[in-house]
């Protein structure tokens, strides 16, 4: 099909003609060409089905406001669902394709939906699928979703990328009409810092639309010529194809710029869409007006637009959307359609005015008193039926028609903080209102001056006002000569006739019909009318419909619109893909990952990581003819056990802490004494929140008079830094207190097993004897002449000692020990060995440290000072907290030894009846034990320390087990701790 | 959000990491005070429409505790202070 409804002027390139497709038909368009202008161009105006009925849609707009040509854009992986025609930037090679419709766009079946519509009023859902319950997820709401629907996901990944950016200014303008070119001229010619964003590819708003004049010039190019300034000026960033979608505090908006969108695909090293977050000191809103349709039977035929869209598609594109074209107006506006379109020798069959009293226009058909009670044409428009002023009928035969109800100005980035919009009666629509965000203006036609002259002097004054407020001197200047004629609205919402519907909100098909039932039950405030019906919840927020939907509800309520309700809009102001919000951090970028220093070497062995807060850590190492998992890690346990291991433990959080106060201040966040703590010792510390509940443990060192060196767990290392500040500024500001978290200047591993000594005798220079550096020691040595810390501790309950080096050495380190420890055979174990090492030891972990749970409840209540003042001191006393039969740690082990624990398990009474109130207490880890030759676990069970001998029963609901278990001690290894004292 | 941060100027609220109620400075002494006191210490507080002291840590930045004064309706930020310096003003040492 050639262009067959391109007709003369426009801002498009007609030099260069670039190809594109829709539903597999190819066409051809120009650059400066949008889809829908295009697909008009080629006599196109089916572009999509409605929501609801599948009903038969085409643009209702030329612009972002659009709620009906919504497509498929592009093919493939870059395939993107609910695209607005509209706005998407014509390219050569484009393919899109209709969405919501099947087995085509022309017969869709669910069309079906139509003809039963009487069903599908407001509350249809609401009321029809109550019953039984349990059939809403399962059976309901999938078949409603595939039948009403938007576009669809194509569950490829996005093969482009998205990036995210910051930018400052004095002035951020939104929106480049007039309003906001003249406010980006005043404020840049002053020499402030402004970014002016437009989320259209050519700047200029509705100036590229008119044919008006402003100074004696063409709209279009005095927009042209302004922009060329403001380009050579070094203070002022212009950014086209950018939407400021939310106002966020402190002057912070949130925009999002389509890099790419207009490219087949992105160029090299460019993202496809950028999210900005624009730090202003000031910001003007001129975003403009967005006109209105009036609501009467069948207006939702493709060809029916609005009187604004279809001039813009003839005065800015060259496109008569049909070829006989009539329109139905209710203000002076819609007439200026009719003008255009006549100049532009388009046939213009009638202009349906619903006032008495309009200005006649000269040579055409100008039907005053008159209204479009209804439309023909099945696919698209082919004739509406007017009532006269005298009440007679008339069938008009048309294929385009133009609807103007009045422009409702775009408060929506003004009402983001929830700012209530006034009620304008002389526009008939809401403007800006008072509380808007702070340093907010709106100027033009988005407050509510909608001639072009009223835009220039409105971006002008706000600019200045702005310039003022920031504490510069600028003059007034002599603003250009443009129309500044009345709107003269007579407000019409809805064609009050016969027993059809009249679509109010074509996204979402809701009708007149919805809200007059709505109204019959009671949901007459907006919020309830907006539920109810679903008005204004698509994507399109309602931007044609919603003021509409209200002064409908206000003539049924007999209020006035203003008393009915106001509407406000949330961010964003156009939907924002889910890509660009997530910018660069998807995949593996999606956070941080943080590697310990010897995680080369790790690699290299063929280590198994596993993700702990941030860190990799080497969960085991599989030996070649190692089948699974178990086999790995029993070796590693039983090698260890047997005489060494060695494992990577730079992760524990490590802080370093000095003063005169330091000991002090450690009796104060730990629960137990470590004033005491000799120079050279450690000592392991227990730190509760103020709630009395169990923070976090480790092992802090006295390093010397004024010195300790505190470890925390990986996963919270943060925390107890951030807690320790806290305490540090907050409660004891005067302790002479110095920490620094040291967790990445040390690289540290722990030596453990029978020849742990043995082993590190041949590494560390210093005599680490028994008598020299006794069970709990801690201090300096070095390791070949290199500085280091030895620490002589034990999590896996043998012999063991933890070195530490600075990072950089920390790889040489670990080569160094595995070399040294060769003759013993000395085996690298991971997280997975070290869990089963301290379970056998019964050495409390993440299951157990799970926030919830005291001291007391872990057995280590005794820990818990009560001669000094600690954090959680006080609290972990309360009542409930130190009954004898609350929780306690026990150990777990099944009574057949082939029986199988799970951890979340719950504990029951042999014979209990399996409900909530059996419920014993849970399972909290469990581990395979290659020593004992069955499962073992921990857990907290209530009065568990009362209960050590007793056989009762794990059951748990997720896996449908119920086995009898042994309670016993929590140590199931080397009780009476021998071998790591030897 | 951005906090004007007594030090470093204006930062944005990202940067921070937010705890409560700046009652919390009012910590009693765990010898002295009860269980009673320390509940209503830690688990009472107002909740007001409108300006609200509370703590916030630069964590991403100096390490600062703050004292932010916000107003909780529109989240205009009166103040911000360094907390140690509230904390002594209220007579807290060591």
């Amino acid at each position: 099909m050639s262009q067959s409804h391109r007709i003369a002027g426009g801002q498009i390139d007609r030099s260069t003609t670039l190809r594109f497709s829709f539903d597999g038909a190819s066409y051809a368009g120009h650059p400066g060409d949008t889809l829908a202008s295009a697909l008009l161009a080629n006599g196109v105006r089916l572009m999509g089905r409605s929501f609801k009925y599948h009903r038969p849609r085409g643009p209702l707009s030329a612009g972002s406001e659009e709620p009906n040509a919504l497509v498929h854009l592009r093919s493939g992986a870059r395939q993107e669902p609910n695209t607005r025609a509209t706005v998407a930037e014509l390219f050569d090679g484009l393919t899109a394709t209709s969405q919501n419709a099947w087995p085509s766009l022309r017969f869709d079946a669910m069309a079906i939906n139509d003809r039963l519509s009487s069903f599908f009023t407001a509350g249809f859902y609401y009321k029809t699928f109550m019953w039984p319950a349990a059939f809403w997820e399962k059976v309901y709401e999938p078949i409603i979703r595939r039948a009403a629907g938007l576009g669809a996901l194509t569950r490829e990944d996005d093969p482009d990328s998205y990036d995210k950016a910051f930018a400052h200014c004095d002035l951020l303008v939104i929106g480049a009409g007039p309003a906001g070119l003249m406010a980006a001229l005043t404020a840049g010619r002053a020499g402030v810092r402004v970014i002016l964003a437009d989320e259209d590819f050519r700047m200029g708003g509705r100036l590229n639309a008119e044919v008006l004049t402003i100074g004696g010039q063409a709209g279009g190019d005095w927009a042209a010529g302004v922009v060329a300034e403001l380009a050579s000026l070094p203070n002022v960033r212009l950014m086209a194809r950018t939407t400021v979608v939310g106002a966020f505090d402190a002057g912070i908006y949130a925009a999002v710029e389509r890099v790419s969108d207009h490219l087949p695909v992105p160029l090299p090293g460019k993202p496809r869409q950028t999210l900005w977050r624009i730090y202003s000191k000031r910001a003007i809103v001129a975003a403009g007006a967005t006109e209105r349709p009036i609501a009467f039977e069948n207006n939702d035929r493709p060809g029916i637009m609005l009187a604004g869209a279809l001039r813009a598609y003839a005065n800015r594109w060259g496109v008569a959307v049909g070829d006989r074209v009539a329109i139905f107006t209710n203000n002076d506006d819609g007439l200026r359609s009719a003008a255009d379109l006549t100049a532009k020798g388009v046939q213009v069959v009638a202009v349906i005015d619903s006032r008495t009293d309009g200005p006649l226009l000269p040579g055409i058909r100008h039907l005053r008193g008159a209204q479009v009670i209804d439309s023909t044409g099945r696919l698209g428009l082919s004739g509406i039926t007017v009532r006269l002023a005298t009440g007679q009928t008339e069938t008009i035969a048309c294929t385009a028609l133009g609807v103007s109800g009045g422009w409702n100005p775009n408060i929506n980035i003004h009402s983001h903080h929830r700012a209530r919009p006034e009620w304008r009666a002389d526009i008939a629509a809401f403007v800006p209102g008072q509380g808007g965000p702070a340093g907010l203006i709106a100027a033009g036609a988005a407050a509510g001056h909608l001639s072009t002259y009223g835009a220039l002097a409105g971006g002008h004054v706000q600019a200045l006002a702005v310039l003022e407020s920031l504490g510069i001197t600028a003059t007034a200047g002599d603003l250009p000569k443009a129309e500044d004629a009345p709107l003269n609205l007579s407000p019409l919402w809805h064609v009050p006739h016969g027993k059809g519907r009249a679509w109010i909100d074509q996204q979402n098909d809701v009708t007149v019909k919805d809200v007059k039932l709505a109204q019959q039950e009671n949901f007459t405030s907006v919020e309830h009318l907006k539920r109810y019906t679903t008005l204004g919840m698509a994507t399109d927020q309602g931007k044609t419909g919603n003021v509409i939907g209200i002064a409908v509800m206000a003539e049924l309520t007999g209020r006035a619109i203003p008393e009915t309700g106001t509407t406000i809009y949330r961010p964003p102001y156009t939907p924002v893909a889910m890509g660009a919000l997530a910018g660069r951090s998807r995949g593996k970028e999606f956070k941080p990952f943080r590697l310990t220093p010897s995680h080369k070497w790790a690699s290299e062995q063929g280590a198994i990581f596993v993700e702990v807060g941030n860190w990799l850590r080497t969960q085991w190492v599989p030996k070649p003819g190692e089948t699974t998992w178990r086999e790995s890690v029993d070796r590693e346990v039983l090698a260890t056990r047997r005489s060494v291991g060695i494992c990577d433990v730079t992760t524990l959080g490590k802080i370093d802490i000095q003063g005169t106060d330091a000991a002090a201040f450690l009796d104060k966040v730990y629960c137990n004494t470590f004033s005491t703590l000799a120079v050279g010792k450690c000592r392991y510390g227990l730190m509760l929140r103020e709630d009395g509940m169990v923070f976090d443990d480790g092992t802090t060192a006295r390093l010397a008079e004024h010195e300790y060196v505190m470890t925390t767990t990986t996963a919270n290392a943060v925390t107890v830094f951030r807690h320790l500040e806290y305490c540090r500024q907050v409660l004891w500001p005067d302790m002479d207190v110095q920490i620094i978290s040291t967790t990445e200047a040390w690289a540290q591993y722990s030596v453990a097993g029978p020849n742990a000594r043995k082993l590190l005798e041949k590494v560390v220079d210093q005599d680490i004897s028994d008598a020299a550096f006794p069970y709990m020691g801690a201090g300096s040595v070095t390791l070949g002449g290199l500085r280091g810390r030895l620490f002589r501790i034990s999590f896996s309950g043998e012999l063991a000692y933890e070195v530490a080096v600075p990072a950089r050495y920390g790889d040489a380190l670990m080569r160094r020990l595995m070399a040294a420890g060769a003759e013993f055979d000395a085996v690298v174990y991971g997280t997975e060995a070290l869990g089963v090492m301290r379970i056998e030891k019964g050495h409390v972990a993440g299951g157990e440290l799970n926030g919830q749970s005291s001291a007391l409840n872990m057995g280590l209540g005794k820990m818990v000072s009560k001669k000094k003042d600690s954090i959680g001191m006080v609290l972990s006393q309360r009542e409930g907290m130190t009954r004898a039969d609350g929780y306690r740690l026990v150990g777990v082990k099944p009574a057949d030894p082939k029986g199988v624990l799970q951890a979340g398990s719950h504990f029951l009474e042999v014979g209990a009846p399996v409900e909530l109130a059996s419920d014993g207490g849970w399972l909290t880890s469990k581990v395979y034990s290659p020593h004992l030759g069955c499962d073992i676990a921990l857990g907290y069970l209530k009065a568990g320390d009362q209960k050590i001998g007793r056989r009762m029963r794990a059951v748990n609901f997720l896996t449908g087990t119920d086995t009898l278990v042994d309670i016993v001690s929590p140590h199931f290894f080397d009780p009476d701790g021998e071998r790591f004292r030897g | 959000m951005i906090i004007p941060h007594p030090i470093l100027g204006p930062r944005d609220a990202q940067e921070f990491v937010y705890l409560g109620d700046a009652s919390l400075i009012d910590r009693p002494d765990g010898m002295t005070a009860g269980i009673e006191v320390f509940h209503d210490y830690l688990y009472n507080r107002d909740n007001p429409a409108g300006l609200h002291r509370e703590l916030w840590y630069h964590e991403q930045g100096d390490r600062s505790w703050l004292v932010v004064t916000r107003d909780t309706v529109t989240h205009e930020i009166v103040s911000a202070e360094l907390a140690r310096d509230v904390a002594r003003a209220r007579g807290r040492s060591k």
